[in-house]
């Protein structure tokens, strides 16, 4: 007998025309109860990321590039001072081997390095990227929330999750389509 | 679309009548649509040839060595140290655009930041080959960066070629990852519009599975404004740095305390002209006009206007300090020696093309006319690279002692090293105009929502001011 392959349920899809639509269903469906929830927008809308509940203190990104810059900073000035003082020291007409101020400009490039590539990299990190599979991108019509369509997923994972119900919570937006993500 | 809130009196920043639709429409079409114009394949040879001319004088270089090119004493630093700093100049207009008019929320900056921050990493990249080309061994470049070695050696951390090492390479690498962050959801987009399956790959793959998470986005914003907060002061330090290879040397002519603010507004001005020099005809030959308005042009001169006073300001004192206030008689021979000596014509063109010819584009007619501004602007690339010149080997020309005077003449090396560079820059942009979405959609899109938001605001507000 032929078995059936299954898949797991990843949530369920609203499509929206426009940022105001979207921002009014994900403002319904927190209101309801549900948390674990994602929109997809074609470019950054802050008020969305708000309404879904993702605040800036959840934003990790700054602290990353703190912690890159100072380790950055750090490690320049210490790779110059250990490399004129211990590794290779030149004494010339009894000057400072260590002079702080020669060192400034490799500290300060160091700095910026380090702080802009844990940057970049911690961001994409955070992001999950790489990432060559999601189950949103089932959705046929998803192709276009990179270009001018809004979409809010209720994902299967929420506590409060049971099909029909977000169904009809989302049908009762403005959605366009509502379609059930398979995972 | 309202177009109110952008159009005071002026060409506004997007044409109107575009939806979001329309704007994805438009700029992923010149990727993705088959059938590559005419013109650039034209525009490929010519840029081919001279990159193959850049092969083979360096394929003779590793041979033979730098003495192929004119440098000797006294003039040991020439073309090659010129086209250095000329193309590092270059650069900083793309991360001004990207970075700095960001900050400063310069919204018109958008349409011509991806172009321009391309534009930095083809000149950095055409830079690099020149000093390590210079070093006679490239091979052993690596020699620069601080590595643990068996010879126990380590780099000299108190000499500002040490400092340029560090500060050039750090600029490659934030321009390149500055610019790639920057790519990542447009490439999304292109991922989804695809047709066929190799290219969705390739697109899917670039863009690392972005799919426009309202959590990914937050963070992507917050990255890239402290990226851009990273690459403002990283910009400055750059150009200052390169200046200090000059600077902190005893020879007259190189050593003056004006020069790291003097080389960055130098920078500017010169990156701004070939900013103005690409996007003139890019935006013509792909029909772009409805993005990059007359409005950026105008812009583009303005700044450039502003800056080319700066360097304009710097050449009257640098007379100033080196014949009045300095009392130095080596000083005071140096700049009769520009002004009166064997390379007078290089000094007197070059006040011509950066002083005078900018002084055009007071006028708003010539600005918006954008062949006169294609034509100013190739001008001033021209003085920018003479100043260079002048500064760097003419001042090398004759230095305290007469016995040890000497002068300076390119090489058909020298030659072919200089305008295989031009070939490599012009064949990587026309790659990546080509290959990448040049002008970044989502922001295009961000700035259409914004203005259709405030639109909303500003009839609301009329009607609560209409109600009292």
């Amino acid at each position: 007998m032929k078995e059936v392959k299954t898949y797991p349920i990843y949530g369920v899809m609203a499509e929206f025309e426009t940022p105001h639509a979207l921002i009014l269903a994900t403002k319904a469906a927190y209101g309801a109860g549900y948390r674990v929830m994602d929109a997809y927008t074609p470019f950054p809308i802050e008020e969305v990321s708000e309404v879904i509940g993702f605040h800036r203190k959840d934003n990790k990104v700054p602290l990353a590039t703190l912690i890159g810059g100072i380790l950055g900073g750090i490690g320049g000035f210490s790779l110059a001072s250990l490399a004129s003082s211990s590794w290779y020291p030149l004494n010339i007409a009894g000057r400072p081997l260590i002079p702080w101020p020669a060192f400034i400009p490799v500290t300060f490039e160091c700095t910026i390095l380090l702080a802009g590539l844990s940057c970049a990299f911690g961001m994409l990190a955070m992001n999950g990227f790489p990432q060559p599979y999601h189950p949103v991108f089932n959705v046929p019509s998803f192709s276009r929330a990179s270009n001018d369509r809004f979409f809010l997923c209720i994902e299967a994972r929420d506590p409060k999750y049971d099909e029909s119900s977000v169904m009809d919570l989302l049908r009762k937006s403005d959605a366009t389509e509502v379609t059930r993500v398979d995972g | 679309m309202d177009a109110r809130k952008l159009d005071f009196g002026q060409v506004p920043i997007i044409a109107r009548g575009h939806t979001f639709d329309t704007v994805t429409e438009k700029i992923s079409d010149i990727v993705l649509k088959s059938g590559t114009p005419k013109w650039w394949f034209g525009a490929f040879l010519v840029g081919g040839a001279l990159l193959t001319g850049l092969l083979f004088a360096l394929t003779v270089l590793v041979f033979k060595g730098v003495g192929i090119w004119g440098n000797n004493q006294p003039v040991g630093w020439a073309w090659d140290i010129t086209n250095f700093v000329w193309w590092i100049g270059i650069g900083h207009a793309g991360t001004l655009i990207s970075a700095i008019l960001l900050l400063l929320k310069q919204e018109w900056r958008t349409s011509i930041s991806r172009f321009s921050e391309a534009m930095t990493i083809f000149a950095v990249a055409c830079a690099g080959i020149f000093p390590v080309f210079h070093t006679g061994r490239p091979w052993l470049a690596y020699w620069l960066f601080p590595l643990p070695n068996t010879m126990g050696v380590w780099p000299q951390f108190r000499s500002p070629l040490v400092w340029d090492v560090f500060a050039v390479s750090t600029y490659a690498t934030m321009s390149i990852v500055f610019w790639y962050v920057g790519l990542i959801p447009d490439l999304g987009t292109m991922r989804d519009r695809a047709k066929s399956t190799l290219v969705k790959k390739i697109y899917g793959a670039l863009s690392m599975g972005w799919r426009g998470s309202t959590k990914h986005w937050s963070r992507y914003e917050t990255a890239c404004l402290l990226l851009a907060g990273l690459c403002t002061p990283l910009v400055v330090s750059v150009h200052t740095v390169v200046s200090f290879d000059f600077a902190v040397g005893i020879i007259p002519g190189w050593h003056t305390t004006i020069f790291p603010p003097y080389f960055v507004a130098g920078a500017v001005y010169s990156g701004f002209a070939m900013v103005l020099t690409l996007a003139i005809p890019a935006r013509k030959l792909f029909h772009l006009e409805d993005f990059i308005t007359t409005r950026h042009l105008d812009n583009m001169a303005k700044v450039m206007l502003a800056t080319g006073l700066i360097v304009g300001y710097a050449y009257a004192f640098e007379p100033f300090f080196g014949i009045v206030y300095s009392g130095n008689k080596y000083e005071r021979f140096l700049m009769y020696n520009r002004m009166f000596g064997p390379y007078a014509t290089f000094y007197w063109l070059l006040v011509l093309c950066n002083v005078v010819t900018p002084q055009f584009l007071w006028s708003r007619k010539l600005r918006s006319n954008t062949v006169a501004l294609f034509i100013i602007a190739i001008i001033v690339n021209v003085g920018m690279w003479l100043e260079r010149f002048v500064i760097i080997a003419i001042s090398l020309t004759r230095d305290f002692l007469p016995s040890s005077w000497g002068a300076f003449k390119p090489t058909i090396f020298d030659i072919m090293t200089f305008t295989g560079t031009l070939g490599l820059f012009l064949t990587l942009m026309l790659l990546f105009l080509r290959g990448l979405p040049s002008i970044p959609m989502f922001e295009l899109k961000a700035m259409l929502h914004g203005e259709t938001a405030e639109g909303h605001d500003e009839v609301v507000g009329l009607e609560a001011e209409a109600a009292v």
